[in-house]
């Protein structure tokens, strides 16, 4: 005899595919955002029963793959530039904001004691400043006991939109680096060694003295690394907070595009190394009834998700940049007649 | 020991008197024997088709990466996305001295491992030593990439690299191979963890084809006066060196091809600035995984397949020597025992 219990679970079994099967919405890009994704997922599968698969293959993957059609979103942190999002059809609009932080691990320093410029930090991964003492650090901190000894450098491994934020970073401030290294989500690294994933340079920071790196806030936060000031664009050193990250958002033009980069921003409290992170669709929809469900997971997230998205340390983004989503989704995204995408 | 006597060479139930021939049996099914043949040959073909499949679509893949770079791709150093140029060397320098590193350092030991488990080891030690060999190769590949990053490389760094660095300092030659920031990832960490991984491989296969010598040949020796080394040397290696080669092969293939572990501690660098065994270098599968997924349509992507398919052949190279020097042995060997 079936215990009531699990013939109850057994029933529901077999009815979940059935229910699943109408709003069955794949995804899948960018790894930063992953968690965050998931967790959103996971809330609005409860709330609402529709279910979002999300699959964290990378941001050049995800771009593959919507242009591919084998998802119904992608997602990248690294924007697609305008021109190419109309020779493919596609719309982008952003979800979180996220920032990118650099690390070091040296003995006797605490987090925030150390302040870098952009020119410092990118002559760092050049290769041209070698030693924590060099002329151009200890005159960037004063009285801080930076050791004699070498810097060992740690960036991504693997092509990544942190490394991509990082570069682009460097590339508007360091004429170096844009000359000779320019930026992407993988480059020719000049020195360091190469972690695979933020959790990989996490580790290798962690475990090598005297070394520097950069992770996405969340890693800083949730390993309890030594983070550094960063220099922004008014002169001021900032430490990074969710707040610097959207100081840094809110400098950002979003009504005429959502081509923004927003490193490098002006704003006292600015974190320069801050960049959305965002999805991609079609224009014109084969499956509306997917587009649709897509669309109202990332309307519920952005109405429901903020706390989520705190909890994860990722930054929301403002209001009003939420409702020019909206109202870019309701102009652009479209099925086959020329009728808009329901998301409501 | 107690020599065991060699097996009598006529036992008796051999000699019995011949039976009757026994009556023609009839074919159930005349055409399950075809339909077996057809089968057969279809599994073996399937096997060719597939391999012909894969190279055609490397190929395919690496065209525009072959059209544009052509053969200089193999000797060229530049790895830089951003200018889309590309070159195989450093990853392709990788690969081989990781590799030939890993067999420098597991052949020996794997030998010394199956010499002591067949010849030198008492019973009771044979079975949980062999166990716990074989539990070795069944240690998935991500838990020996991060104990290499988290436990070895300080203790290579403080303890190898360091001292090395200090004897050698002045020396020529020496003070490059050893030069580079103390951190323990490099070439010589991704080498070491690869003889780790590859030892279980080449031990068990050499113990088994050790095993399989016949004890008669070994006891004679022994007999003869022969001492343990000369019995391995004389007897036991030229008995099985066919078995043995294959046992190094199979490992040299595990090291060409591993791909997790060497991506952590081998460090991911694309540039070749230096001999130095302690430098962070790049291999291709380690390329491959780190890149492939972010590498946009295009050059990039044809590059890292254009690597895969060069990873092929170094892989069909190997094998091929080793088949090549297998018949060289086999036709100086004169009449097999």
């Amino acid at each position: 005899m079936l215990n009531p219990l699990i013939r109850a679970a057994l029933a529901a079994a077999a009815l979940t595919p059935v229910l699943a099967c109408a709003q069955d919405v794949t995804g899948a890009g960018a790894t930063f955002p992953a968690p965050l994704y998931a967790k959103w997922a996971d809330a609005y599968h409860k709330a609402s029963g529709a279910r979002i698969n999300y699959q964290s293959v990378g941001s050049g993957a995800g771009i593959k793959q919507i242009k591919a059609k084998t998802v119904d979103f992608g997602a990248s942190d690294m924007p697609l530039k305008d021109e190419e999002l109309d020779k493919d059809g596609l719309v982008q609009f952003p979800t979180v904001i996220g920032g990118v932080v650099p690390v070091v691990n040296i003995k006797g320093i605490a987090a925030g004691q150390i302040k870098l410029s952009g020119q410092v930090l990118g002559d760092i991964y050049l290769g041209k400043i070698t030693k924590w003492n060099d002329a151009a650090l200890t005159a960037l901190n004063p009285g801080v006991p930076l050791p004699e000894a070498d810097i060992s450098v740690v960036r991504r491994a693997d092509g990544s939109g942190t490394s991509f934020i990082f570069t682009n970073y460097l590339s508007k401030v360091n004429a170096e680096w844009k000359a000779k290294v320019g930026e992407g989500t993988a480059v020719n690294w000049p020195v360091g060694a190469g972690g695979k994933g933020n959790e990989g340079v996490a580790a290798f920071v962690q475990r090598l003295p005297n070394s520097i790196g950069y992770v996405e806030y969340a890693y800083v936060k949730q390993n309890k690394m030594t983070y550094t000031l960063m220099k922004n664009r008014d002169g001021h050193f900032v430490p990074p907070s969710d707040d610097a990250f959207k100081a840094a958002a809110a400098g950002a033009d979003w009504s005429k595009t959502f081509y923004q980069i927003t490193t490098d921003q002006p704003g006292k409290d600015a974190w320069p190394l801050t960049n959305p992170t965002y999805i991609l669709m079609y224009k014109t929809q084969d499956k509306p009834a997917n587009a649709s469900a897509a669309l109202k997971f990332f309307d519920w997230a952005y109405a429901n998700g903020d706390k989520a998205a705190d909890d994860l340390d990722y930054v929301p983004l403002p209001d009003s940049v939420k409702n020019l989503v909206r109202k870019q989704w309701a102009d652009k995204i479209k099925d086959a007649g020329g009728k808009a995408i329901a998301f409501k | 020991m107690a020599a065991t006597l060699p097996v009598t060479p006529y036992p008796a139930e051999e000699r019995v008197t011949p039976q009757p021939r026994p009556p023609e049996r009839q074919r159930v099914a005349p055409w399950a024997d075809a339909l077996f043949a057809v089968l057969a040959h279809g599994a073996a073909w399937l096997t060719l088709l597939l391999l012909a499949g894969i190279i055609v679509s490397l190929v395919i893949g690496a065209a525009p990466a072959i059209q544009k770079f052509g053969l200089g791709f193999l000797w060229s150093t530049d790895w830089d996305p951003v200018q889309e140029k590309f070159g195989g060397l450093v990853m392709i320098y990788g690969t081989l001295m990781t590799s030939a590193i890993a067999l420098v350092i597991a052949v020996p030991v794997s030998f010394g491992i199956a010499l002591f488990l067949t010849e030198m080891s008492p019973g009771w030690l044979k079975r949980p030593l062999g166990i716990a060999i074989e539990l070795l190769a069944a240690v998935p590949s991500i838990v020996y990439g991060m104990w290499g990053l988290l436990v070895f490389s300080p203790i290579l760094s403080t303890w190898v690299q360091q001292p090395l660095q200090k004897a050698f300092k002045g020396v020529p030659l020496l003070e490059a191979f050893v030069s580079g920031a103390p951190v323990g990832i490099g070439i010589l960490s991704a080498g070491i963890i690869l003889a780790i991984m590859v030892i279980p491989f080449i031990a068990s296969v050499m113990r088994d084809v050790f095993e399989v010598t016949p004890p008669m040949l070994k006891e004679s020796a022994y007999g003869l006066g022969a001492t343990t080394w000369e019995v391995v040397y004389k007897v036991v290696l030229p008995y099985t060196k066919a078995g043995v080669i294959g046992g190094v092969m199979l490992g040299l293939g595990r090291a060409l091809g591993e791909t997790m572990a060497v991506t952590f501690v081998i460090g991911n660098m694309n540039q070749l600035s230096s001999l130095s065994l302690f430098e962070a270098a790049n291999s291709i599968t380690s390329a491959l995984a780190n890149e492939f997924a972010e590498a946009g349509d295009g050059l990039h992507q044809a590059s890292l397949i254009y690597l895969g398919l060069v990873l092929f052949f170094i892989t069909f190279v190997v094998l091929a020597l080793s088949k090549l020097l297998l018949s060289r042995l086999k036709k100086n060997e004169g009449t097999r025992s």
